[in-house]
Order: C-alpha cells, then structure tokens, then sequence
C-alpha cells in the first residue's frame, strides 16, 4: 500500500506550517488532492488530540496528567508554567513561542512530574527549573 | 552492511559479532590484572597495558578481560601483571612491553607460564 | 578485531534522557578525550535498563557495577578513579556500602528478575544490529524460514502457551492459526505499539531498546501465517522509539533480513510505520486499523474479528509490542522454553511498569504467577520509610486495585479477574496510605471520559454520568443511593458498551467500591475526605486556605 494514510498527511502538514496547527486552507488542499470531502478530513482533524485547527506556538510544551505524574504534583508544574508565561492551559504566549497542553501519559513515570517540550523529554521537573527550561528552549540551546 | 545472502552467512557474521561482546557477558576464560596504582603508572604500567592489547587484537584473542587494580604494595617489582585462568593466579613482575607480548603469546595463548618471571603465586579465592 | 578493554553502558531509554542523561554522556565523552582513553573505552548507549527512578544509570564492564543518578560533574571521578586507576567511585555505585564490588547480578532488583522479554535492553547498542545478531538475533528468523513450515511455526507457538500481554491475553498461536486458515490474497501483520495507558511504558522500552526483536517477531508471524506486509502502528508521544524502529528498519532492509527474499529464502516481508496522533481508543484493535487506513479511530463491531477481515478488509493479526518480542525466543528455544517459567494457563514472563509510592520504580519482568508482594517489596524495595502499603492499581483505566489483604496473589490471567482488576499491559502504580481512592477512581474515569470515541451511547454518555456523581462525592455534595447508582451504571456500561475500553471503562470505579467503600461513605455522609486529599468545602476536614481556586 503506497498510499500514505491521512493521518500521515496531516502530521506532515502541520510539522511544516510555523504555527504548528492545520489551517482551512491547508485542510482544503489536502481535500482536494486526496478526493475526501472537506467534511471527512475535519473528521478526522478534530478526532486526534495532536493536531490543531488553532494556530499554536513555535513550541509545544505537553505536561502529563496521569496517574503517577499527577501524584507526584503535577499541578504544581502546570501552576508554575501557567505563571511563567502568563498563559491558561491551551493558550499561546502573545510573543507566540510556546503553548501549553496537558497530555496523557507520556510513559516516564519514573522520573515524574515529567513534560515534552516539542521532542525533548524532560523528567523530576522541579519547579524552580522551569524558568530556566523556558529560557534555553526559547533561545534555541536545547 | 551487504546483505546477507543464506543461513551459513548469518551465523558466521554472528561469531564474528560475539567477540566484540564478550566483555559485557562479565566472565571470560582469562583474567588479566594491572597494577594501576602512582607507582605502576611511573614504572610505564600504560605502556605495557597498551602492548598487552595489541598483541591480543592482533592474535584475535577476545575472550579475556582486562582489569585494572589499584597498587599490590610490590613496588619495587612495579610494573606488576597477573594472569587468572580459572584458579591459580601468577604474577609477573618488573613487566616490559616487551615481555608482555610474550606472555600474552605463551601463557595466554599457548597456556605456558613464563617461569623465568614468575614473581609469586596466589589462589583465586 | 579491535579490543575496548571497557564497555561503559549508557542507558539511552527516555526516562534517564529526561533526567540528564545526555549531559553526562557529553561530559564522559570530553573527560575521555582528556584523558587520551577513547581508544580503550567502548561508549555504547543501550537502551532501557529498567532502575528507571535511579537515572541516569552508567554500568560499566567486565566489573558489571551500575553507577546511579549520574551528573556531568561525576564523569570526571569516573573516568580518573575507575577507568584509569581501577578504583571503581563506590559512593556513586548502587547500594556501596558493600564490602565487595555489588555486580549487577547480586542487587536484589535485578537478580529477582526473569528477563525474556527485555533480554537485551541496557545490554547492547539498539541502533546497530550487529549488536543484535551477536545476541542471537535473527537466529530465530532463519530457523523459521529454512527448518520449518508456517503449520510448523504455527504449531510451536500454539504448544508454548504464550498469551497476548497486550491485555486481552488471548492465545496467540490461535490467533496466528486462524488468520494461517484464511484464503486471502494479502494478510497483514499489525504491531500494536499505541501503548496508551496512563502508568505503562514497557512497550516504549522494548522498541527504544531492542527494536529487532520486534521486527523478527513480526517477519516469524508473517512466514506462519503467509502475510507479506507488516505495520507497527506508534504512538506520536514516543518520538524516540519512532526514531529507533526507523534506524532498526533501514538496517535490517540492508542487510537482507526484511524486503525481498530474506536470507536468500523466497519468504519476502516488508515493514511500515504508523504514526498515532493522540487518541487512546486507537489501541482497541478495530479502531487501530481505522486509524491506519486514515480514518476515526472509532472501534467496529466484532465479529467479524481482524483475523478474518481486518486491515483493508483482509484478514490481520495485530500482536502487542511484548508479545512479538516473545516470539523469536520461542522459535529458537522451541516450544518448551515459555513454560520453564510462570503457571500452567500463563506460561511466560510479565513485564511490569512498576510506578507510585514504592522504592525503586521501573520496568520488572517476572514470571506469571509472581505475587504481588514478591514485585513491591522484594524487587521493588517496598514503600518509602513511614508509610505503608494500601493498594496496588494495575491495569491501566480498564483495571481495578488490589489492597493490602490481597497481597499474596499471584499475578496472572485467571487470579486478577477474580479479584475485579485485570493484568491489562503492565502498568502497577502502588498508593499508599495517603492517596484517596475516590480521587483515584475520578481520575481514571475523567481519563477514559476523555478518551471516549462517542461512536456508543454507554461509554459516551454513562461515563460522564458517571464522573459527574464522583465529582459530586469529591466536592461533599455526595448523596445517599449514590454508591447504588455508580455500582448499577457500572455494571450496564460493561454489558452494552461496544468495545472492550467501554466495557472496561467503569472497573476502577467498581473495584474501588468494593474494597474501600467506607471511604465513598465518608466522603458522602461524613463530607470528609480521610487522606485530605479532597477539597470538601465547609466539611469536617476543611483545609483553611486564604483563596480558594476551584478545581
């Protein structure tokens, strides 16, 4: 089957836009080229919670929520993310570097409170670091 | 890599891949032992560390483990090399490059202790 | 043949990268530069080593000690004292205080464990297969392919007994032999790597660490069943396994032993990858192949089962990441060798993702039929100083608790269904004293509400109504009958849901109830929260806050 799946499409459409999220006008082409109705493709785009209709930051910092993070005070690392950059959970930064999701499990339980920030894993999250991890993603040292 | 074209190729591949491995398997049928302590090291330990390497890389002999230890208190005879194949220690002591390639070709490869060098015995506990 | 007189180890999983592994890998690697000593010292980066908790972990050979919690400041000692001077740093090794040099075989967590399954994690490098195939690997794959028919291959994975260990459990030498009797002109072989449970990263580990040995499981299934095409479906969250299995792929592609005429042989097996996007449900083994043909990862009726018509409506076998990475050991030890180890219904090995309040939290692989208190306490170290044990969660959001009277169980398919849990993948997370079992229960179940693909009305709506009453019980506006209402909305979502997460959805909520009702009790008559964990309003135990944020 040479056909890539839709759900590879869309993941190469939104890893490529600047705003990390599926535009209308991006969904439509995808539509087009593919022969699916404009209907089926936000079907899909809607079903999958990686994938947004909403422009979103440079950066993607994804704080779990599961069981093992949550009891190690996960809430306090979000509380401490929402006050660095000013933002509720699902927002972007006006400078739009960074937006803030909450995630599910992200399989480092060990070393909770655990994040993402785009790829890079990070794990025991303290949350005086946290300004100092926002400082070296914005200016690109990590 | 080249593609690997029948069974034979796959499994002579692998016991050339072994070799490389046995130092992460923990046991080995020799155990060779340096003094690394502030003396050996002056006495040129590194040296004759390093010649023992290459005399067993270029008899492709790979299962021995090669373990430093800290000083045995023998200063004097200082380059000090024990050999441990299965039980009986023997040390070698004021070792040169030199003779290391020697030991490693008779004793280790040939299972004949050099007895001229012979400075001591021990059994392995 | 070049010797490294040492092997230094480095655990490459995602957890001791998360907690500063690459800094110290750097920091290694400049203080063995500085000390002209990378010509003797073999780096290799592994992956998972299972002491997840105590990262970045650095083991070093022949002596096999493991040194934990390693910082970039410790590489310079270690390199001056252990590597130069053969005075391994005791008080960065595990457990130090012995008088011997601890080998990894003697520390109790790692000398309890069986390991098939993660035989070759933190041993050798994943991204050379080279590695590999020194192990063993691949060996499997030949004996298959030129000593064996597929009903032969079929046969041994039918006598060894190994079960599904994506949850199901469902034999899997059946499964292979049902899709081997269909008459089809493709077949498929699907990987089920979208391991989403909350509190289980095995499968992560298997495909960071080993990723060959998945992809020789699925090449065997493949050869028995007389598919030509496999998909190992990832979740988007493990970037680090994608990139592994991508690596692993190429190389095997290279090197003959996926593509074209394996080995020279006329079986031909090519592998894809898949990517998830987020969506739980997606591990259910219908709506995974929606997802892989593009669409909602909404589940489908059963029957007719994957087997018979799956994938592009052609018959499939999906298999979960740790059963594949079984099966090469069975082919090449023969059907015997499962059954070394466990019981006589669950031959085999678990590996479990020991997490919460316990000592040394990570991967554990034992035999089925381990007790309970053998993996917390034994292996695990028991629960911190102070505070004792109250129950075990096992089984993800489709699983339910042990409590501490239930301790001794064994651990395999037929003792956990009894007691109102399931194995489901792995996950354990262990609770102590402190953790409030309705805050607990909520916490699945705002998880699975979450999650819920909304194609049945039971899941889509009963879990809310649901989570609605338990938040109610959390809040102190409890009432009486509420108890009732949960067990009864529990018991008919399990009956009518359409897939097996919705009619495993209302578990934690059940099994909660049935050993620690008295804490619902609490929470409803009393208005009190017994571990504090809840925020009551204007109840007995109100914590005195200056502002209060709602939830």
């Amino acid at each position: 089957m040479k056909e890539r799946s839709l759900i590879d499409k869309l993941h190469e459409v939104q890893n490529g836009s600047k705003e990390n999220y599926i535009s209308k006008s991006e969904a439509l082409k995808v539509s087009k080229r593919s022969k699916t109705p404009l209907a089926e493709i936000y079907g899909v785009l809607t079903f999958y919670t990686l994938f947004s209709e909403k422009p979103r930051g440079k950066h993607i910092i994804r704080v779990c929520r599961s069981l093992s993070c949550h009891m190690a005070d996960a809430n306090k690392i979000i509380g401490k993310l929402k006050e660095t950059l000013g933002i509720n959970v699902g927002e972007t930064t006006f400078d739009k570097e960074f937006t803030l999701e909450e995630s599910s499990c992200l399989g480092m339980c060990s070393v909770s409170p655990a994040l993402m920030i785009d790829d890079i894993p990070f794990g025991n999250v303290e949350i005086d670091e946290i300004p100092e991890i926002i400082k070296k993603v914005k200016g690109g040292e990590l | 890599m080249d593609k690997i074209k029948s069974i034979e190729e796959l499994r002579k591949l692998r016991e050339h891949a072994k070799q490389s491995l046995k130092t992460r398997q923990g046991e080995a049928k020799v155990k060779v032992l340096i003094s690394m302590g502030t003396v050996g090291i002056a006495a040129g330990a590194r040296d004759v560390l390093m010649a023992i390497i290459d005399e067993l890389e270029k008899r492709n002999f790979t299962d021995a483990q090669i373990i430093e230890r800290g000083s045995l208190g023998l200063d004097l005879e200082e380059p000090v090399v024990a050999i441990d194949m299965g039980g009986e220690l023997i040390y070698y002591g004021k070792v040169t490059p030199e003779m290391a390639r020697t030991i490693v070709a008779q004793h280790i490869i040939n299972g004949q202790i050099v007895s001229d060098w012979v400075i001591a015995k021990g059994n392995k506990k | 043949m070049k010797i490294f007189r040492i092997h230094a180890l480095i655990c490459a999983g995602a957890q001791c990268l998360a907690a500063g592994g690459n800094g110290f890998e750097d920091a290694l690697k400049d203080e063995l530069k500085k000390h002209d000593l990378d010509e003797e010292v073999s780096l290799v980066e592994t992956g998972c080593m299972g002491a997840c908790q105590l990262g970045p972990l650095l083991v070093v050979y022949p002596e096999g000690v493991m040194y934990i919690k390693v910082k970039p400041e410790d590489a310079k000692e270690i390199v001056e004292e252990h590597f130069l001077k053969g005075r391994p740093v005791r008080r960065l090794m595990w457990k130090g205080e012995k008088a011997e040099l601890p080998n990894l075989s003697e520390i109790p967590f790692f000398a309890k464990q069986t390991k098939i399954v993660l035989r070759n994690c933190g041993i050798i490098n994943p991204e050379d297969i080279d590695e590999y195939i020194a192990q063993d690997g691949y060996e499997a794959l030949s004996k298959a392919l030129f000593e064996m028919t597929p009903q032969d291959v079929v046969q041994v994975m039918k006598d060894s007994g190994l079960r599904g260990r994506g949850g199901a459990g469902f034999p899997t030498g059946l499964k292979w032999e049902l899709a081997f009797k269909q008459i089809s002109d493709q077949k498929y072989i699907i990987c089920n790597a979208d391991e989403g449970d909350p509190g289980a990263y095995m499968d992560r580990s298997v495909l960071e660490g080993d990723p060959h040995s998945v992809l020789e499981g699925m090449a065997i299934a493949g050869y028995a069943t007389g598919a030509s095409k496999g998909y190992i479906y990832v979740r988007a969250e493990y970037p680090l396994a994608v990139k592994r299995l991508e690596v692993a792929i190429k190389q095997a592609k290279e090197a003959g032993l996926l593509g074209k005429n394996i080995l020279g042989s006329s079986f031909s097996f090519d592998i894809e990858l898949r990517m998830g996007a987020g969506a739980f449900v997606c591990g259910e083994e219908t709506a995974l192949i929606n997802s892989i043909e593009g669409n909602r990862g909404e589940p489908k009726k059963k029957p007719p089962f994957p087997v018979v018509k799956g994938l592009f409506g052609k018959p499939t076998v999906i298999n979960n990441v740790e059963t594949l990475a079984n099966v090469p050991a069975v082919i090449e030890k023969g059907s015997k060798f499962l059954r070394q180890f466990g019981t006589e219904k669950s031959p085999g090995t678990k590996v479990f993702a020991l997490a919460g309040k316990v000592n040394i939290t990570g991967l554990v692989e034992v035999p089925l039929g381990t007790p309970l208190r053998t993996i917390v306490f034994d292996i695990g170290g028991g629960v911190p100083e102070g505070h004792s044990f109250k129950a075990a969660q096992t089984g993800g959001p489709s699983g339910g608790v042990i409590p501490a009277k239930h301790l001794d169980v064994p651990m395999d398919y037929e003792n956990l269904p009894a007691l109102g849990t399931i194995m489901g993948s792995g996950g354990l997370i262990v609770m102590d004293e402190k953790s409030c079992m309705v805050d607990v229960a909520k916490f699945f179940l705002k998880f699975t509400v979450d999650e819920s693909c909304g194609k049945c009305v039971p899941c889509r709506e009963g879990t809310k109504q649901m989570l609605e009453i338990l938040e109610h019980i959390s809040n102190g506006k409890g009432e009486k009958g509420d108890i009732e209402k949960l067990e009864k909305m529990g018991n008919l979502i399990k009956l009518t849901s359409l897939c097996g997460l919705g009619q495993t959805a209302p578990n934690p909520v059940l099994s909660t109830i049935r050993y620690f009702r008295d804490e619902y009790e609490e929470h409803i008559n009393n208005k009190s929260c017994p571990s504090n964990i809840c925020k009551i309003e204007g109840g007995k135990n109100e914590r005195k806050v200056a502002h209060r944020q709602t939830a």
